[in-house]
């Protein structure tokens, strides 16, 4: 924490010095940028326009090789907005970031001010909690599978103790969509623990003091002063998840490949079996796919932006 | 409720949080014959390490390549993050302002359309299936949050200190060298943690841009395996509990820094 709460509490006390702007100090100023300057044109710029310009343009296996395909302006747009995955694949994602994010918070913020008591273990305990979040995506996708393996698994066996039926979580068609919704949950609760505990920590202890003087119960408490106090940090923690789970593809690829038969396909797993996914690789209407994911994510990356800026005024 | 039932309900609620851990652990002891076992063992008890002997037979150069993908990752990232934070921080560059603007938006294209313009440009090059094409892909995660930390954390540095160092008559660059660096110790070892563990699990460039050849990292090797021999269930998930060894260790020594890059990722600007 240490290192937050201290560019934290300097940030918003930037000296107020007057700018040196002499031209000597500016071509300093950007002698140390050149690096990250060249790196985001060659590492950033250039893959995304490569992306666009493979989206604009119609592919085959050949020309992509020898990159003399021709122009074929919105066509495979067109194809991808026509195609019959585009309807479930937009509304999966659509389902799997709601809920995703709906169950990441509220089990986060419920965990958060539970851990905010400060008893016993409980650094310790709020340390592990972390575990899942570090993991590679791979190896909590592993686990996952075979913990929900129709046969064999974990989770249908303890079913059947409950007297209840076994349950065919990655091969069904019902079940693939919530089996990977319930990992990507399990993935996410650490990170929301931990911005909103922090949030939970800026929040003056007198108020909870005057509030309890006043006779609210603990439930009041945090309803009238705990939850509008947070909005802030909620708003930020909530956007920023949108942004990283819209482009989840690591955690749906290796349980379920986006099946049975795009039963759990989204636009980010739906962008790769285009262009991966098949023997014939159909790069473009990949590239499409992928370009109309990055601006879902930015609508919501600019409203972030806009709404962290805002609040640091 | 009274402190002891609170630190009871604690351990309880990190029990559930932590089961799959645990269950990953106990499947990567349990012998093939037992895996199918109804009710399954809760406990290895007839614990094998056949499943680690498999790792140690066939993984070793995955897990090499991974180590070497990861430290070098993490060196590109300070190279270009650290010089960048301090212009920004302390050097008020016109148009800075701009410029993390542009690294927010970055951090938010999502890895597999970055993937698909690498694949498109490292086929060109013919640097596919190369740990040094994978250690610029991977990089792309790390460098705009190094950014933001480097930035944050050396706006926190006193002015006075840079002044000092430049009265002395030290450049520019040896006051980087010298003064600021050796102070951000913490921010350095915070986006050295990040950087190491988003290229160590990294899916997403690994197998669209190092899917062939020698030069595999770990998670690729989970997912062959999860793709070849579906019975071996205890080599799987030794492997994946070898994976995850960097993640624990430096969660054990850093943890402070792992919640503080979390946050800072989230909320500081």
């Amino acid at each position: 924490m240490t290192v937050t709460s201290r560019a934290g509490a300097v940030a918003s006390t930037v000296p107020a010095r007057v700018p040196h702007r002499h031209r000597s100090g500016q071509w300093a100023a950007w002698a140390f940028l050149a690096p990250v300057v060249l790196y985001l044109v060659a590492f950033y710029a250039w893959p995304l326009y490569r992306n666009l310009d493979l989206s604009l343009r119609h592919y085959t296996v050949r020309s992509f090789v020898q990159g003399d395909a021709l122009f074929s302006g919105g066509d495979n747009y067109a194809k991808v907005l026509t195609d019959p995955t585009f309807g479930p694949a937009l509304w999966h994602t659509v389902v799997f970031t709601a809920a995703s994010l709906a169950f990441q918070f509220s089990i986060g913020l419920a965990l958060a001010v539970f851990f905010s008591q400060h008893f016993r273990l409980s650094a310790t305990l709020r340390a592990l909690f972390l575990v899942p979040w570090l993991l590679p995506l791979i190896v909590s996708a592993s686990t996952w599978s075979w913990m929900l393996n129709s046969d064999s698994g974990i989770v249908n066996r303890a079913l059947e103790l409950a007297g209840l039926g076994p349950v065919n979580w990655l091969t069904s068609p019902d079940w693939a969509l919530p089996s990977v919704i319930i990992a990507n949950i399990w993935i996410g609760i650490p990170f929301n623990l931990v911005v909103l505990y922090s949030g939970l920590q800026a929040i003056p202890a007198d108020l909870y003091e005057a509030a309890a003087l006043d006779g609210a119960s603990g439930w009041q408490r945090f309803w009238r002063v705990t939850f509008p106090l947070l909005r802030p940090v909620s708003a930020i923690t909530l956007l920023l998840g949108l942004v990283y789970t819209l482009k989840v593809f690591d955690i749906i690829w290796i349980m379920t490949r986006g099946g049975p038969t795009d039963a759990s396909t989204t636009f980010a797993t739906w962008s790769y079996r285009l262009g991966f996914g098949n023997l014939l690789p159909a790069f473009g209407p990949g590239a499409a796919v992928g370009n109309l994911l990055i601006i879902m994510a930015l609508v919501f990356g600019l409203l972030y932006i806009r709404i962290q800026r805002r609040q640091a005024t | 409720m009274t402190k002891p039932l609170k630190t009871a309900v604690g351990v309880l609620l990190t029990a559930i949080m932590l089961f799959p851990v645990y269950w990953m652990i106990n499947v990567s002891f349990t012998q093939d014959t037992d895996m199918r076992h109804d009710p399954p063992y809760l406990f290895p008890v007839h614990g094998t390490l056949e499943g680690y002997r498999a790792v140690l037979d066939q993984q070793l150069p995955y897990l090499g390549t991974s180590l070497f993908v990861g430290l070098g990752t993490v060196l590109l990232t300070l190279l270009i993050s650290a010089p960048a934070g301090y212009s920004l921080a302390k050097l008020r560059p016109r148009g800075g302002g701009a410029l993390s603007f542009v690294l927010l938006i970055a951090q938010m294209i999502p890895g597999i359309i970055m993937a698909m313009g690498f694949y498109a440009i490292y086929l060109r090059l013919g640097v596919l299936n190369s740990a040094a094409g994978l250690i610029l892909a991977d990089s792309t995660i790390a460098v705009p949050f190094g950014v933001l930390i480097f930035t944050a954390f050396m706006t926190g540095i006193p002015d006075e200190l840079v002044d000092a160092a430049l009265i002395d008559g030290a450049s520019k660059w040896r006051t980087f060298v010298s003064v600021i660096l050796p102070v951000s110790r913490n921010a350095v070892v915070t986006v050295s943690l990040f950087a190491f563990l988003w290229a160590w699990s990294d899916f997403v460039f690994a197998t669209t841009l190092d899917g062939g050849g020698t030069e595999q990292p770990i998670t690729l090797g989970i997912y062959r395996y999860i793709g070849n021999n579906n019975q071996q269930w205890n080599a799987i998930m030794a492997t994946a509990v070898i994976a995850s060894i960097p993640a624990t260790l430096l969660l054990i020594a850093a943890q402070r820094y792992v919640a503080a890059g979390i946050t800072a990722g989230a909320v500081k600007d």
